[in-house]
């Protein structure tokens, strides 16, 4: 797999924004930041309501995704183009669930609202009116997925990358320094796991760095690349990003996501926890 | 601006500042505000964070903890840096000049 089967760059979105059959869907945490303007044509997913149930905490059931995607006005083989704020990390998120539900023709925009900003590319505030769909989303494709008791299992055997800050892997901080920090579970990590921060994977302008920068990076880090592995952080947004890099720019193999990551984790009765840096 | 909402100022219902070590400060150029930068939090080490982006008042806002901290401020008006060291919580303020 190469950087453009995954990756677009802005100059290249900026070419196809009215392309037929591509579609740019913006994903911010600030769910608000795509009202305040957006790439032309774009469509909106907003994260909290749409890319989890809204009871239960979980991903959306196949049927919801399917839902989402035909009210969004999707098809099943256009080529999706996600991109968003915060260096991408919401649009990695979605990027992850399209690649679980099957949606395989889909691609992260390099750089984000970030470098699309910066470059003074153009925004509009008008929202853009697709016509609805029918969707088919195929069943989850759980092998990119770990869930809590595989994550247990996964000390000391396979790779674990905690993607956190620094201060959140030793337990200083519970959350990323732009949220408060009161919570309910215990700081720390999960044992014998590799503190890699997501950000070292990205440059200033929020694009990802070159292949051999990345390669150099987890290598250094202790990364196995002989091993599976399980790459999380607070709530497994931030780990969508480290697990495109593994996955879908360096073409690991076996490369899951623990979206339940650390308010589950932390949360959990009984299972060991390490603090302080290595 | 007597009796004007501080925004620099404006926290989360709920925040305690006898336990919150908040950064906040404002992005500027100049005399004027600059909005939607990207502003980072680096620590003592120079290591990355968080990011947010400045309001249209060129504010912006941080939970951090005592100690060292950077925030530096990339805009399409230049960039530039801050440091800060607050040695307990409580609210710490700072200015960003870019260009």
């Amino acid at each position: 797999m190469s950087r453009e089967d995954v990756l677009v760059t802005a100059d290249w979105a900026e070419k196809n924004l009215g392309t037929e059959g591509v579609v740019f869907l913006e994903v911010d945490e600030d769910t608000t930041a795509y009202d305040g303007g957006h790439l032309p044509g774009a469509v909106k997913i907003n994260w909290t309501t749409e890319l989890q149930d809204e009871v239960r905490r979980d991903i959306p059931t196949q049927e919801q995704f399917g839902a989402l995607l035909s009210a969004k006005g999707v098809k099943n083989d256009d080529l999706v183009v996600l991109y968003g704020g915060n260096n991408n990390w919401f649009a990695a998120y979605a990027y992850w669930e399209f690649k679980l539900y099957g949606h395989e023709n889909v691609k992260l925009l390099d750089g984000g609202r970030k470098k699309w900003e910066l470059d003074g590319r153009t925004l509009t505030t008008e929202v853009a009116d697709r016509t609805a769909t029918s969707y088919s989303a195929k069943p989850a494709d759980n092998s990119i997925r770990a869930l809590r008791d595989e994550v247990v299992a996964a000390i000391d055997t396979k790779n674990l990358v905690d993607v956190r800050s620094p201060d959140e892997f030793s337990g200083k901080i519970l959350a990323p320094a732009h949220l408060p920090q009161e919570q309910s579970q215990r700081p720390g990590h999960i044992p014998s796991a590799i503190n890699i921060p997501w950000s070292k994977a990205a440059n200033e302008d929020g694009t990802f760095k070159s292949d051999e920068e990345l390669t150099a990076l987890y290598g250094e880090a202790g990364f196995d690349a002989g091993k599976s592995t399980i790459a999380y952080c607070r709530i497994g947004e931030r780990s969508s990003h480290t697990w495109f890099v593994l996955r879908e720019l360096l073409g690991h193999g076996d490369v899951k996501n623990y979206d339940g990551s650390w308010t589950e984790y932390g949360s959990l009765i009984g299972v060991p926890i390490e603090l302080g840096a290595h | 601006m007597c009796g004007a909402p501080d925004q620099a100022v404006e926290l989360p219902a709920g925040t305690d500042l006898t336990k919150e070590t908040v950064l906040t400060g404002r992005v500027v150029a100049g005399d004027e505000p600059v909005g939607g930068a990207f502003v980072r939090l680096l620590d003592g080490t120079g290591e990355f964070t968080a990011e947010v982006v400045s309001s249209a008042s060129g504010d912006f806002r941080f939970f951090a903890a005592p100690g060292t901290w950077t925030v530096r401020a990339l805009s399409r008006r230049g960039n530039g840096e801050s440091v800060l060291t607050p040695a307990s919580p409580g609210l710490h303020r700072t200015e960003i000049a870019v260009g």
